[in-house]
């Protein structure tokens, strides 16, 4: 058969086209390993603490030589990016367990140069988590809407405005009818509103999906923001009643919650952080092993294949939108159920973006956006901490990591990152 | 699988219409069972409007399909396919990151509890089918990864495994070899004596009489006749076109001059390493016309693009004149007295949402004749378009018309327009007749000829192997990037094909020859065709 | 962004081109245009908005609530105080951003000179989505390049002592720059990688926004301050009052206006403007055609981060004087929606970053004179623009046949 031979005759040329991009980066990255971690690298030992008082199994701090340790990464960082060079100079690309072995080596070092660099050189390492946990798990919630709303090929800017909806909403039901669980109900419902919003603008009336998202984003920042004042901020008998939510109350589960670090990290969380996890492996398996699934990424990839197979394209759009909408409003319940105690106007604060970054650092993937997600609420606690800990880099470079990271994805330097074919491309038949 | 539920198929009055354009108009069309019917029409004439309706994509405007003699209604693509129609698109319609068994069972997938997949009975069918009809095709490899030949099994298999007793084929061959063509036409009889009716859509002549129990003509959107495969090729190609054409192009024989286009060792790769144009060596003289043919796909567009300075990846040398082009940007080219047509004007040629005459100074605005220090001299742009309407007949009220309102032909002639507008000294036109009514693709072809009579090299890509017969002074064959020959213009067609299939000239004549088959057209017995 | 789909050109029989649209000329066109509902469109949809804003307020009131307690009683007093509410907010709106007959000073009833100030930035911001726009990005950046802008701006406006004029030129370069800079990055990796802009122009809009704080926790902070904010600007770096002392507005309103010519010349009349266009409106063929794409691409996110720059220049020359975080406001979003209002063209711009000012001046007084929150003003703007990226809504909101220009170009 002539057609497979075609295949088979296109010669192969790697070394033509080999880039050289990789081994560069990474001989970047391990030179200022060398001259941060360990020519400047700070005297004395790092401590990480992985248990706390009273816990149930009390785990050995873990002390390392910081310079030392410093040295020894930057020279395996040094090595791997040596091999990186030959591996494209030979083959054209580096092999992925070296860029991975130095990523997780370089970000070890990384933290251990941090830590050694503050004033008590130790940390909490449970207090890093639980405390990213505060961030992470709406970052969640809103990678996963969208997930849901790309994978169908509608591209969500709106999980800001939808976070932010959900919180607003969960509050003031919340606070009026007493029960936390009314308020997470509302909360769902008010991002599905929002989604609506966004479906029928981008689905029927084609309009620019990246256009409502942006616009979405500020018609709640203002309706939020109008009814704050005019509602929660009214104090009936000196007290602002519509501002007071009921909360979701911790659920420990036995055993599992006094593994260390992990325990407190995961199996103490109040039941939106176990929804959160259930969520994560449902809809993964959801997209890739089911019927739906195989569904919504034919739409979100070539809608008019999905088309000619009898799949209602729009429809399928429709309705993961909306389920976008609720996931992420769950997760804007999270502010006002959870962590803290009431409203306040644009508490959001960008989360809804960093959701974003997640889903594209995650590679349109609803684990790698909950990984992704777990790294910039690390990375976005860890500044808090440090900014009391006192060091030697500024808390606002770490805020600035995950956007430098999205930036750094969305260009190729670290990993590939496609978006589904058909995200933002309005189908209409014809 | 022996298939008894044998089917007619009847569209009646079928109407369907855009706004004000009318693309079917009051259509009637019968498919018996068991029949492969060809629907022949120029591009444009309104075929594949007419096969979306009756695959349920298109509501007509008015009219109604029997199956059976019984009315049915659809309202998209499953009732269809309820209906027993299965269709091959043109464009594929595969999710090119699915396996090919993902894209089998989309739309129609078994399952297990929970609506979790199970791909299983999917891969089964396909085997079945595949070793049925010879397919070959493995079920989980990638789409993306597979030749257009198999991708278009995968489509065939798609419909059988819906049990599809009407298989409608949009201009399937266009992707194909000329030997591939045959074996679509071996498959095409297999599933006719299964039982199949087929609907073959196509504009090409040849095809239709050897394939067709049936044909039915399409002109503007309406029925003009229904012939018998016997008929000749001139009275199929009237009532085609709606008038009778000269078929073939009077044209002197070439003058060649100096070679003053030398392309050596060309070598073109993509970002993974893949040669796509390999290793390819030819010369093209002043006053002649070289035609690249070769089935889509086979490295044309990459060769091209590496002579424009597309290609980020070449290697090798291409000389205008002994200026070495290879490094120089796009613009460098152009002015280094290059025309090109691209292949799809739509996507590179034209900006649609530009007039006329913003498309005829594209390349020229910053020129002085448009502009001074920085500003567009609007006059001029104007007074330039006024002229190049006229000059090439551009069926338009006015040259201040966005280019998207013109039809194709006339596109077309915009695009060449402004390419012939420079001092050339090399021309080169990529699929110059695609998507063209026939009027236009006169103009077209004496306008090309005509720039090779001025003395300009011309290099002519076209995966019509009836255009490249009708233009070419010498044709150049590229398979799988590399080029199989360079062969004289009078080659016959099974020679050709033979190369394009990925057989050098020599082989290919050798092999001929042993079959007792010609190598040069005899031009007594040839028939031209529109392309 | 046409809701209208056109048919598959190559199932149409042959067209003959007679008969239909055919615009004749530039100024047919125009008066055309207006005539068959695009511009009639953002009227209404400029309508429409005010009157769900108008519900909002209505039913937010609290007399309106208490009315509607004893609605069956007295439906009239439910009506009568929704009429109240919405009159006394929308009317306070409209005084404080044009004339004010009942201020105390008459330079307190001028508030049409508080719109213009606040148009200001939003005209330049505005201008630079628009430009980036025609080229076929979507600069969502203004808000970092506004930042950056403002960054470079107030180094030199207070970090040197330099001779008047010379010193405001000075100011308004770097800001130019600055702005520049932070557009030219997404241009660049647009260019180099294919990296889409809109995902970076929100990231660097966050990175600008760390950038700065950090900025004015350290090199930039005023001496003995304990808040991140930046000394003062020089006298000399300071845009000059136009119309003295009492009135805010200042000589930047002029820069803006000059931007806008020389935008308007930029995409209409020069060879550049001509690339980024065809850049916009097709880049495979401009390529084809020799034009640069990638250096398109680089060129006009420098020049549309500059003006975001110069956004960020009037901000700090003209009103706010010092730096501190919130130094662009909201105003990178709302560079969005007035490029939107003003359908990507630069006068169009001009006219909506005048309502947008009006807006927000008015939001000032109606928070004031009438209790209700300037979020309003958000909420009413977000509303336009929806309704101006989707014709057929507003149209069958009206009941307007849809205009025959449907494939003009949004």
């Amino acid at each position: 058969m002539s057609a497979a031979t075609l295949q088979e005759s296109l010669t192969t040329d790697r070394l033509a086209v080999r880039s050289w991009r990789p081994p560069i980066i990474l001989g970047v990255l391990a030179l200022f390993a060398i001259v941060v971690f360990g020519i400047l690298g700070p005297g004395g030992n790092a401590t990480f603490r992985l248990s706390q008082d009273g816990d149930a199994w009390q785990v050995p701090n873990l002390v390392v030589p910081a310079q030392g340790f410093g040295w020894f990464a930057a020279l395996i960082c040094a090595a791997l990016a040596v091999q990186a060079y030959l591996q494209t100079k030979n083959v054209g690309r580096p092999a992925k367990w070296v860029t991975m072995t130095f990523t997780v080596v370089f970000v070890i070092g990384l933290l251990v140069w941090i830590i050694g660099g503050t004033k008590t050189q130790n940390i909490t390492v449970v207090g890093l988590f639980t405390g990213a946990m505060l961030i992470t798990t709406p970052l969640v919630f809103g990678s996963l809407s969208g997930v849901l709303c790309e994978r169908s090929g509608v591209v969500n800017i709106a999980i800001e405005g939808q976070l932010l909806a959900g919180a607003f909403t969960a509050a003031l039901v919340s606070s009026m009818t007493g029960n936390a669980f009314a308020g997470l109900f509302a909360a769902a419902l008010a991002g599905v509103l929002v989604s609506f919003l966004l479906a029928v603008f981008s689905i029927k009336y084609v309009v620019n999906q990246i256009i409502v998202g942006v616009v979405l984003n500020v018609l709640v920042s203002g309706l939020t923001g109008f009814l704050f004042e005019k509602i929660m901020k009214t104090k009936v008998n000196g007290a602002t009643i519509f501002n007071q939510p009921a909360h979701l109350p911790d659920l420990p589960i036995p055993l599992l919650s006094e593994i260390p670090v992990l325990g407190p990290t995961f199996f103490r969380q109040s039941i939106l952080g176990y929804l959160m996890i259930v969520l994560v492996i449902a809809i993964w398996f959801g997209l890739f092993r089911t019927r739906w699934g195989l569904r919504v990424r034919a739409v979100g990839e070539h809608p008019k294949a999905a088309d000619t197979v009898g799949i209602n394209v729009n429809r399928t759009r429709f309705l993961n939108v909306l389920a976008g909408g609720a996931v992420a409003g769950i997760g804007g319940a999270y502010f006002t159920l959870v962590a803290v105690s009431s409203f306040s106007k644009d508490m959001t604060g960008g989360l809804g973006f960093i959701a974003l970054a997640a889903l594209i650092f995650g590679r349109w993937n609803p684990i790698g956006a909950a990984l992704a997600a777990l790294l910039f609420g690390v990375a976005g606690n860890l500044q808090s901490i440090l900014s009391l800990a006192g060091t030697p880099i500024d808390g606002q470079f770490l805020a600035m990591l995950p956007y430098a990271l999205t930036i750094l994805a969305v260009s190729g330097f670290v990993g590939k990152s496609r978006a589904p074919a058909a995200d933002g491309e309005p189908y209409v038949k014809g | 699988m022996k298939r008894v539920d044998l089917v007619k198929l009847e569209l009646k009055g079928i109407t369907k219409s855009f706004g004000a354009l009318v693309a079917n108009d009051h259509i009637d069309l019968v498919v018996e069972s068991g029949e492969i019917h060809s629907l022949l029409g120029e591009n444009g004439a309104g075929k594949s409007t007419l096969m979306n309706v009756l695959y349920g994509l298109y509501q007509p405007t008015a009219g109604e399909i029997l199956i059976d003699d019984k009315p049915v209604k659809f309202s998209g693509p499953s009732d269809a396919m309820a209906a027993g129609i299965g269709m091959v698109h043109q464009h594929f319609m595969l999710v090119p990151v699915f396996t090919v068994a993902e894209n089998v069972a989309l739309g129609g997938e078994s399952t297990t509890f929970g609506g979790v997949l199970d791909l299983e009975a999917t891969r089964k069918k396909i085997r079945d089918i595949s070793a049925r009809y010879g397919f070959a095709v493995d079920p989980d490899a990638l789409v993306e990864d597979l030749p257009v030949g198999v991708q278009q099994r995968v489509e065939i298999i798609k419909a059988l495994v819906r049990n599809a007793r009407i298989l409608i084929l949009d201009e399937p061959t266009a992707v194909l070899t000329p030997q591939e063509t045959d074996e679509l036409m071996d498959i095409m009889g297999q599933l006719k004596a299964s039982g199949t009716s087929i609907v073959f859509i196509s504009h090409k002549l040849r095809e239709v009489k050897a394939v067709s129990d049936r044909i039915t003509v399409i002109r503007r959107g309406k029925v003009v006749g229904t012939a018998d495969p016997g008929a000749s090729t001139t009275e199929l190609a009237a009532m085609m076109v709606g008038r009778s054409v000269s078929l073939t192009l009077n044209k002197a024989d070439a003058q060649p001059g100096e070679e003053t286009f030398k392309v050596t060792n060309l070598i073109v790769s993509n970002d993974a390493g893949q040669r796509l144009v390999n290793d390819v060596t030819f010369s093209v003289a002043q006053g002649e016309i070289l035609a690249v043919a070769g089935v889509q796909g086979n490295g044309q567009t990459e060769l091209t693009e590496a002579v424009l300075g597309l290609h980020k990846h070449v290697q090798g040398s291409i000389t205008l004149d002994g200026k070495q082009l290879l490094g120089l940007g796009v613009r460098q080219v152009l002015r280094a007295g290059v025309g090109f047509v691209p292949e799809d004007r739509q996507v590179d040629g034209l900006v649609e949402s530009f007039s006329i005459a913003e498309n005829l100074i594209l390349d020229l605005y910053d020129k002085k004749e448009f502009s001074r220090g920085g500003t567009l001299n609007r006059a001029a742009i104007a007074k330039n378009a006024e002229a190049k309407v006229a000059e090439f007949d551009v069926r338009t009220q006015s040259a201040q018309d966005h280019v998207g309102t013109l039809s194709g032909g006339n596109q077309q002639k915009v695009v060449l327009a402004r390419e012939l507008a420079r001092p050339l000294k090399l021309f080169i036109a990529s699929q110059p007749t695609r998507g063209v009514d026939v009027g236009s693709i006169e103009f077209l072809h004496k306008r090309i000829v005509a720039e090779r009579d001025v003395g300009t090299p011309v290099i002519i890509v076209s995966t019509e192997l009836d255009e490249v017969l009708e233009l070419a002074d010498r044709i150049a064959v590229l398979y799988a990037g590399k080029l199989m020959g360079i062969v004289p213009g009078k080659s016959s067609r099974e020679l050709l094909g033979l190369m394009m299939a990925g057989l050098t000239a020599d082989d290919a004549a050798a092999q001929l020859a042993a079959a007792g088959a010609p190598v040069v057209r005899d031009p007594s017995t040839e028939e031209g065709e529109p392309a | 962004m046409s809701g209208v789909q056109s048919p598959e050109p190559a199932t149409v029989p042959a067209p003959k081109p007679a008969g239909t649209a055919a615009p004749p000329s530039e100024g047919k066109r125009i008066v055309r245009e207006i005539m068959s509902g695009s511009a009639m469109v953002s009227v209404l949809a400029v309508v429409v908005a005010l009157v769900i804003g108008g519900l909002l307020i209505a039913v937010t009131d609290q007399r309106v609530v208490a009315a509607a307690g004893y609605f069956f009683a007295q439906p009239g007093d439910l009506f009568s105080a929704m009429w109240t509410a919405v009159s006394q907010a929308y009317g306070a709106l409209w005084r404080g951003a044009t004339y004010d007959p009942t201020a105390r000073t008459w330079l307190g009833q001028l508030g049409i000179f508080e719109t213009l100030t606040f148009a200001t930035p939003l005209i330049l911001s505005g201008l630079a989505v628009t430009l980036a726009f025609r080229a076929g990005l979507f600069n969502i950046g203004a808000k970092g390049q506004i930042i950056m802008g403002a960054v470079f701006a107030g180094a030199v406006g207070f970090g040197m002592d330099l001779p008047p004029v010379i010193h405001l030129l000075a100011v308004i370069i770097a800001g130019a720059i600055g702005g520049a800079i932070w557009g030219g990055i997404a241009g660049v990796l647009k260019a180099k990688t294919g990296a889409h802009e809109v995902i970076v122009t929100i990231m660097l809009n966050y990175i600008a926004a760390s950038l700065v704080l950090y900025l004015l926790k350290n090199q930039l902070k005023a001496p003995g301050s304990t808040n991140p904010i930046s000394p003062p600007m020089h006298e000399n770096a300071l845009f000059p009052l136009l119309l003295g002392p009492n009135f805010r507005l200042h000589a930047g309103f002029i820069l803006a206006v000059l931007a806008v010519v020389g935008v308007a010349w930029l995409l209409d009349r020069s060879t550049l403007g001509f690339e980024f266009r065809a850049i916009g409106a097709n880049p495979s063929a401009a390529q084809t055609a020799g034009m640069l794409v990638s250096r398109g691409y680089i060129l006009v996110m420098l020049i549309s981060g500059a003006l975001s720059g110069l956004a960020g220049v009037t901000q700090l020359s003209g009103t706010s004087k010092s730096l501190d975080a919130d130094i662009a406001g909201s105003i990178g979003f709302d560079a969005i929606t007035v490029a939107l209002l003003g359908r990507s063209t630069p006068w169009g711009t001009f006219f909506a970053a005048l309502l947008f000012g009006a807006f927000k001046a008015g939001g000032t007084s109606m928070a004031v004179n009438a209790n209700v929150s300037i979020d309003i003003v958000l909420v009413v703007q977000s509303l336009i623009v929806l309704f101006i990226a989707a014709p057929p809504l507003v149209r069958s909101i009206f009941r307007i046949k849809a205009a025959k220009s449907e494939g003009a170009r949004a």
